[in-house]
């Protein structure tokens, strides 16, 4: 089946949106949490200034909003993709998280989780050679 | 793996697939979104939340969200996240055999090496 090159261009850029949005909104949530600190006490109370304290924070929202990017780009780019495309495409995000990790957060990254990064890579690749949509529209 | 570890990892893997495959079908169902204006990105969504499967969908996938949590109170990570990794396979399976789709040997081979790769990253 031919794909037209507008259909690869869009469903690119909304993956592209998925894989730098969705982690980014996991390490801004870790981070916005790490300074509020583990969670000690299950009372309704310390929930409560638990919320307080979490969405007063900054990060926490810029990862709520980050998220919330993700999903709609997630939803909007299924309404015409494959699924079977579009779930392996967007385990690129392993390699922004890798990136993010040790780039942002000043993490090491093993060589054998750079060798994970990298299979993920050539298998997105394989599938980016597919055209995105082998199903009739309705 | 005990029983109740096997019960629950099969709710992960195949409540989160079975639950990205029905709202891949209800968004299916809305068509193919051409114009991305805020107004009109609104109204599709509020049209996606009118069809049954996105409910069934997001219902699914909170199923497989509690599941995770409590598998990993007596699981480790190191355990229970590559195993997800099985989730790839299982959509391409789904996407084929329940949404229809034309997965050829090419997507095959990539979905396998996305899933072998997802493994390494957490076992790393």
């Amino acid at each position: 089946m031919k794909t037209p090159h507008g259909l690869r261009g869009k469903t690119g850029v909304l993956i592209l949106v998925m894989v730098v949005f969705g982690p980014l909104g996991d390490v801004l949530l870790g981070k916005g949490m790490k300074p509020i600190g583990a969670i000690t006490s299950w009372s309704p109370t310390a929930f409560a200034h638990l919320f307080t304290r979490a969405f007063s924070s900054a990060l926490i929202w810029c990862g709520i909003g980050s998220l919330l990017l993700f999903l709609l780009a997630h939803l909007l780019v299924l309404s015409w993709a494959d699924y079977s495309f579009v779930q392996p495409a967007s385990a690129t995000s392993y390699l922004v998280v890798a990136l993010l990790g040790v780039l942002w957060l000043g993490e090491a990254v093993t060589a054998m989780r750079w060798t994970g990064v990298l299979t993920i890579c050539l298998g997105v690749v394989l599938v980016g050679g597919t055209p995105p949509r082998t199903t009739a529209q309705g | 793996m005990t029983m109740r570890g096997i019960v629950f990892l099969a709710s992960i893997v195949l409540g989160g697939t079975a639950g990205d495959l029905c709202v891949s079908r209800a968004m299916k169902h809305i068509g193919e979104v051409k114009n991305f204006t805020p107004r009109h990105l609104l109204r599709v969504l509020l049209r996606a939340f009118r069809v049954g499967w996105m409910w069934l969908g997001l219902a699914l996938m909170t199923v497989a969200f509690f599941s995770l949590l409590a598998i990993l109170s007596w699981e480790n990570v190191s355990f229970v996240v590559p195993a997800t990794a099985l989730n790839y396979a299982v959509g391409a399976l789904g996407a084929r055999f329940l949404l229809g789709e034309r997965v050829s040997a090419k997507r095959w081979g990539g979905v396998l090496l996305v899933c072998c790769g997802v493994a390494l990253v957490w076992y790393g």
